[in-house]
């Protein structure tokens, strides 16, 4: 292997995301900045976001950002940080019209403006009526392809900006010095050859980690590389348990039909043809939060009444069912839903369904089952993004996280719909801001020399190995047990069994190595340290979910089938201790008191959560 | 609802398919050659899936990209049966043998494999201005725009940069300096935005020896193309612009009236 090439920026940005890409035209107004992905940003999953992006514009219906902000704590369970959700929801609506000017196709109103639509869990008070709440329209949306239009325009800002790329390039460690990043070093796919870039500030944004589970929307890229990489430099990862499986898989297959579907009055159905949801969600139906829904399902397959016997139900999005039931918000107008409408509104998910399922929906309900899809917790930071140490709050100075990777938990326990790609520009516009601060604040510190020679070291250890097993029978036995014991449905035993597995599957991957030994584009080598990723993050979810002691938002223990808020109304923070040994503590939820009848009270009291 | 057949029979048998894969390694390949592999299937896995099983269980050296495995990310176009297609965006089922032959893109470097330089490619993206251009004071929410004007450049805002059009285009196998239908379809996704205020610089550019005119409107693009975007059409409206010297884009006082 060659001597490193050496790079410096001020700033460097790892993940071309929406978050990534974001953050790159903030900071890069500013200062020296460059993208490093081990991806074309062109590929980055935020391009696989269908439904939209959730910002109160008041476009339609009457909406408010305070509204937004309680639905987003409310579908989160309650542990989620109340100032940074107040940011999120009150910066989202500039974000948008930030978009809309950099020139995003948003779909739009009669009148020219950004239309919008309703989506699971986004509410506001009745008119008249503020006891109740009834379904908003707040999701903003480009077709179904709003996340392919964020990433297509950011990126092509990022061009217009002349933003440096390094494409292909693929983060393998972190230069950390007396407790601050300084860099990082990554392998430049096309040739073997390392690089390493030294910065005064490095962010994460390197997206999601489905891949731990075994049926998922997530793209093969997704395997949390940052925050694992993070986590060996004994940097916390927050709220592990937290995992949401989306209810709209398609069968067998995980990639994801867009909760749009029953934004625009699909409906789901049993092996019986019954409407299911009308027991479990009464009021919101269909449109409850996705972990409501998903536990549906899994209850519905599990008395038996999956179709035919099996552990999937239908999502019925032809016209004549959405008329029958008037599940869509245009009934309210009068009119019915034809063909046309559902092929203009939802063409992705027609396209998807024909494709791998051969079925026309316009036809033939769908099989669907849940996939796993969202990551609540991450890399813990605080609302400025920087990245936090431990669970006392102290800072990692250098270091920053935004997007999928990271938990600023705004989305607590369960993540509503349209709030990931907020999170993406709101979180990715600060994060680029404020690195750009402390760029110019502070000078570069100095870097080893041989910076790179840990990682040096761990491929020359990958690809002296031999074989002795496919490596990918690792990463299945991985997904299966993930998917099985610490999927919808946990227990203690389940998730002991988890641990254990954990610990065996660590072992085999150790112990054998590839069969690829060349330099260019070892995409063998590559997946293997992905795969190495993804266990160390098994690790730490598997553990939070054992300490987690009660059922909240997506977690649901079936040994401890309330919510505790006593014990559990807090944050856990998983740092890595030896090799596979996971220490658990806890922080605080940021909660906003007010006063109230010259009292403190929470603004956003806690109450019980039904749809 | 009334009970429906189950479409999920017959997911679980498999077929035995002979995959034909044109392998080339730089580091120990003179030329490309073929190599065959046997590898079981099943009837809804994307043929992105037998190659990863082939890549998995028989030969980790194999190099191929891929990411968001369901058509949206355009990691995956290659030459299958001869047409260019994305891996993950043809099953099994659907497959007219049991043979299918696979092999890179034609008209960009070979890196290893199925793998190819995209860096032309996406330079000739670049070139068009590929941007929205609006030098007037950005009001305090969005600018208007009517749903008819938004239509209007629609079908470009569906490019995923997959190369699949520009990597089928035999003018451009002829010629790698000639744009490809790729970035003209994304010039046309600006040329024709009501909001955008460069078409006149962008048609320039593609009034260039290299530009559009090298199109002879052959149509393998649109055939191409796994988003269906009507690649040719495009082109030809771009081209009518410049010789009509009109952009037509749907005025707002049109539409209301
Ligand atoms: C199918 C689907 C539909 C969705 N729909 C919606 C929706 O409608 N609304 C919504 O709000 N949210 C939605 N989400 C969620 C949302 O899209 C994601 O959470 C979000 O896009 C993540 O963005 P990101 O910028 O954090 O990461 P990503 O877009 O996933 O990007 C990650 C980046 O990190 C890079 N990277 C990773 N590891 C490394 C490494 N080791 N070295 C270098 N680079 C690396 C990758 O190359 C990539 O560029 C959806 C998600 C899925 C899967
Ligand atoms: S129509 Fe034009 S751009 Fe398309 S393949 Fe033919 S010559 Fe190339
Ligand atoms: S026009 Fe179609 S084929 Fe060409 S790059 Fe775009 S998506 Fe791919
Ligand atoms: S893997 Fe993304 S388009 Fe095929």
């Amino acid at each position: 292997m060659n001597t490193p090439t050496y790079h410096r920026f001020d700033t460097i940005i790892v993940g071309s995301g929406g978050a990534g890409l974001m953050a790159a035209l903030h900071s890069g107004k500013e200062v020296g900045t460059a993208v490093v992905s081990k991806l074309y940003p062109m590929r980055s999953h935020t391009g696989a976001a269908a439904g939209g992006i959730a910002a109160a514009l008041s476009n339609i219906e009457d909406d408010s950002w305070e509204n937004h902000a309680y639905d987003t704590i409310k579908g989160g369970d309650f542990v989620v940080d109340q100032t940074p959700v107040e940011i999120l929801c009150r910066e989202a609506v500039e974000c948008i019209y930030d978009l809309e000017h950099m020139g995003l196709p948003f779909d739009r109103t009669p009148d020219g403006r950004i239309s919008q639509r309703r989506f699971g869990g986004h509410t506001r008070p009745v008119p008249g009526d503020s006891s109740k709440r009834e379904p908003v329209m707040r999701s903003c949306h480009a077709a179904d392809r709003t996340g392919h239009m964020i990433l297509q325009t950011l990126y092509q800002q990022c061009i217009k900006q002349g933003v440096t790329f390094f494409d292909e390039y693929h983060m393998l460690d972190l230069i950390m010095v007396e407790g601050e990043c300084r860099g990082i070093v990554a392998i430049e796919i096309a040739t073997g050859r390392l690089h390493v870039f030294h910065a005064k500030s490095v962010m994460l944004a390197t997206g999601g980690f489905g891949r731990m589970f075994k049926v998922t929307s997530n793209a093969f890229a997704l395997t949390g590389d940052g925050p694992a990489i993070a986590y060996r430099h004994g940097i916390p990862v927050e709220d592990m348990e937290f995992y949401q499986f989306h209810p709209t898989g398609i069968y067998r297959l995980g990639v994801l039909l867009t909760e749009g579907c029953r934004g625009d009055g699909g409906i789901m159905f049993n092996g019986k043809g019954e409407r299911f949801m009308e027991t479990y969600a009464p009021n919101m139906k269909e449109l409850a939060s996705r972990d409501v829904c998903s536990r549906s399902i899994y209850e519905e397959v599990r008395a038996g009444r999956g179709v035919s016997g099996k552990d999937f139900v239908y999502l019925d999005i032809r016209p004549s069912t959405i008329n029958k039931y008037k599940s869509s918000p245009i009934h309210r107008d009068g009119l019915e839903v034809d063909d046309h409408f559902i092929e203009s509104r939802l063409s992705e998910s027609l396209e998807l369904s024909r494709t791998y399922l051969g079925i026309d929906p316009l036809k033939e309900p769908m099989p669907i089952q849940p996939t796993a899809h969202y990551a609540m917790g991450g890399t813990p930071t605080d609302f400025e993004t920087r990245v936090l140490r431990n669970a006392s709050g102290e800072i990692v100075p250098g270091l920053y996280a935004a997007g999928e990777s990271a938990c600023v938990s705004v989305h607590g326990a369960n993540r509503l719909g349209t709030n990931s790609l907020v999170d993406l520009v709101v979180f990715g516009r600060r994060a680029g801001k404020a690195m750009a601060r402390f760029a110019k604040e502070n000078d570069f510190k100095p870097i080893p020399k041989d910076a790179a020679a840990p990682t040096k070291k761990q491929i020359e250890s990958v690809l002296s190995k031999p074989r002795t097993e496919p490596w990918i029978r690792i990463r299945d036995e991985l997904q299966t047990v993930m998917m099985d014991e610490c999927g919808v449905y946990r227990t203690a035993e389940g998730l002991g069994n988890a641990s254990k597995t954990v610990a065996k599957l660590k072992k085999r991957y150790e112990s054998t190595g590839i069969q690829d030994k060349g330099t260019v584009f070892n995409t063998g080598l590559l997946e293997y340290l992905e795969l190495g990723c993804l266990i160390d993050l098994a690790a730490a979810t598997v553990a939070s979910a054992e300490s987690r002691k009660e059922s909240r938002g997506a977690h649901s223990r079936e040994d401890f089938p309330d919510r505790d808020d006593v014990k559990h109304f807090n944050h856990t923070f998983a740092t890595k201790e030896g090799d596979l040994g996971v220490k658990i503590d806890t922080r605080a939820v940021d909660v906003i008191y007010v006063e109230k009848d010259g009292q403190k009270v929470p603004k956003y009291p806690l109450e019980v959560r039904k749809y | 609802m009334s009970e429906l057949t189950d479409p999920t029979k017959g997911y679980l048998s498999t077929r035995m398919l002979t995959v034909q894969l044109k392998r080339f390694d730089p580091e120990k390949d003179k030329e490309p050659h073929w190599q065959e592999f046997k590898v079981e299937a099943r009837p809804i896995d994307r043929v992105l899936d037998v190659l990863m099983k082939v890549k998995w269980d028989q030969d980790d050296t194999i190099g191929l990209r891929k990411s968001c495995g369901h058509g949206i990310c355009g990691s995956d176009a290659m030459r299958i049966n001869g047409q260019n297609n994305l891996a993950c965006k043809m099953i099994v089922q659907n497959l007219k043998s049991d043979k299918i032959t696979v092999e890179p893109i034609l008209g960009l470097p070979v890196i290893k494999d199925l793998i190819v330089d995209m860096k032309p490619f996406f330079d000739h993206y670049k070139s068009i201005m590929p941007f929205l251009v609006n030098n007037d004071p950005a009001p305090t929410t969005e600018r208007l725009q009517t749903p008819e004007q938004r239509e209007r450049f629609d079908d470009g805002t569906k490019c995923i940069l997959c190369a699949c059009c520009t990597t089928a285009c035999p003018p451009f196998w002829g010629n790698r300096e000639y744009v490809g239908p790729a970035a003209i379809v994304n010039a046309h996704r600006f040329i024709f935005d009501s909001r955008d205020q460069a078409a006149g610089e962008r048609l320039e550019i593609l009034n260039d020896a290299e530009g559009v005119w090298r199109c002879r409107t052959v149509f393998n693009c649109t055939s191409a193309c796994p988003r269906g975007i009507k690649v040719t059409q495009l082109i030809s409206e771009v081209k009518r612009a410049l010789i009509t010297g009109v952009v037509d884009v749907p005025q707002p006082d049109e539409v209301l009236a």
